[in-house]
């Protein structure tokens, strides 16, 4: 424990990153700037949410811990947006679908009494509902984008025959969302076998008693497993209209390949 | 003149800062066949996918019985104009399925077996997996895929391009065959001249995005069918 007490002696774990760099100069995989720039923003990032996390633990206001969570989403919805920056209101389609998940799945575990409402549970769980509904509605999204332009002939094959867009791109809604939600019903089978999840790891290594920490871990994959699904199904609903018009065509925006 | 089934007036169209329809108009009259020709490129298929509002028109417009289909239910607009398309793409785990899909969405009956018999194919074939018909016949099951809506008019882009010679003739056949029994209006679009010969009873020429002229097919061919040819095979 001595060795992680300060956030300078965490900077020898720099060393790691040289395996890394060197690797990537040996292979001339050209990542060099990008690892760089990864274990830069992940050290400021870290930091600052460190601070951040113990300011608003600090003023233990339920008020600040919401404006935190809400600034994560807008984060969460812009580093999505961008990573499908061609689809048409990317923005507000995520920034809703993983908002409504975030609180659907905290105001249940809150509802239900399986977690208090403090600072120290709604923050972090907060972040790993966010952070993984990101990802499920960048997945669905992009995945969604691809299909439609891959598959404009099925999709136009289908509103010739008088089918709403909503019906033409079922079939596309319906793979982007099993792609979207299947690494994790995986990682959900195999948990505890193949790898130790991170909350778990970390209750651990802190001290906790492993089955207090196993208890914990099981609320957040269950909880993940729901914001997932609902960011996802939201994303695919939402984003019928990213893709049509109201009058049932593919919009122009999709068809620039 | 004709009663026009269709009316192109003015149309254009831009996608992507080009302009893919500078200016078309085009008269269908109702009961005929009428090919759309012109280089690819021209702004033959965009032609089609505007009258049937799969996109939506910069300007101009297009009128369906005298109507502007820019104020009719879309959906409703490609139930009445019915499309087949290059590349056939059924939908379903059978033929049967394939060709009920658009009439089951509109909450409307039809007769598969029937429709199997009226594009040329053994009613039999009903029960067979789309896949494994060959990509003439699954051509075919897409004709009657648009016929079990009963359209009152049919385009097709190319419909014979992904096709053998064989399968090509026996298309150009159905097409003759369903507008001789059944009236219907069809706009047929392709780049073979001796296929439009064949096929259509008025021609009109498309060329960077706007109308070139509309002719009979006899007097297309004797006035203007060898300007149609150069522009075709290299826009001479």
């Amino acid at each position: 424990m001595e060795g992680m007490q300060t956030v300078g002696s965490a900077l020898l774990s720099l060393g790691l990153v040289a395996v890394a760099v060197a690797l990537s100069l040996y292979e001339k995989l050209g990542l060099e700037k990008e690892i760089g720039v990864a274990v830069f923003r992940s050290f400021v990032q870290l930091a600052a949410i460190g601070y951040v996390i113990d300011f608003i633990f600090g003023l233990e206001s339920i008020g600040a811990v919401a404006l935190l969570l809400a600034g994560m989403v807008l984060f969460a919805a812009w580093t999505s947006a961008s990573r499908a920056g061609d689809v048409p209101r990317a923005f507000v389609v995520v920034a809703l679908a993983v908002g409504v998940a975030a609180v659907a799945t905290l105001g249940l575990l809150l509802a239900l009494g399986v977690i208090p409402a403090t600072a120290r549970y709604l923050i972090p769980l907060g972040g790993m509902a966010i952070g993984n509904s990101m990802n499920a509605a960048s997945l669905t999204l992009t995945r969604m984008r691809d299909d439609v332009r891959e598959q404009r002939p099925k999709v136009e094959a289908a509103l010739a025959l008088g089918a709403t867009g909503r019906q033409a791109a079922s079939p596309i809604l319906k793979t982007a969302l099993q792609s979207a939600l299947i690494p994790l019903i995986d990682a959900t089978k195999t948990t505890g076998i193949i790898f130790l999840p991170g909350a778990m790891v970390g209750m651990i290594i802190a001290g906790a008693n492993p089955l207090e920490a196993v208890r914990l871990q099981i609320v957040v994959l269950y909880m993940l497993l729901g914001s997932v699904s609902i960011a996802a199904i939201l994303v695919g609903t939402l984003s019928y209209r990213s893709f049509f018009t109201p009058r049932h065509q593919i919009r122009k925006a999709m068809s620039d390949e | 003149m004709y009663r026009p089934k269709i009316e192109v007036r003015g149309l254009r169209y831009e996608a992507g800062g080009a302009e893919i329809l500078a200016g078309v108009d085009v008269l269908v009259p109702a009961g005929e066949v009428t090919a759309v020709v012109g280089p690819s490129g021209a702004g033959k298929s965009t032609l089609l996918r505007a009258i049937n509002r799969l996109i939506e028109l910069s300007s101009g417009e297009v009128y369906l019985d005298g109507e502007s289909t820019g104020s009719l239910d879309p959906l409703e607009l490609r139930r009445r104009v019915g499309m087949v398309f290059q590349i056939p793409a059924l939908f379903g785990v059978s033929v049967e399925e394939a060709v009920l899909y658009g009439a089951r969405l509109a909450g409307r009956s039809a007769d598969p077996a029937r429709l199997l018999e009226v594009v040329g194919l053994d009613p039999s074939m009903c029960r067979r997996v789309p896949e494994t018909l060959s990509v003439g016949q699954q051509q075919r099951v897409s004709v009657a895929r648009a016929l079990a809506l009963e359209p009152e008019a049919l385009l097709l882009d190319e419909p014979t391009s992904a096709l053998d010679e064989g399968a090509r003739r026996k298309i150009e056949e159905l097409v003759r065959d369903l507008n001789a029994r059944l009236g219907l209006t069809m706009v047929f679009v392709s780049h073979d001249l001796s296929q439009v010969e064949r096929v259509a009873d008025r021609v009109v020429l498309l060329a960077e995005g706007r109308s070139a002229g509309q002719w009979e097919r006899q007097e297309f061919f004797s006035t203007a069918g060898e300007r149609a040819r150069r522009l075709i095979a290299g826009r001479l």
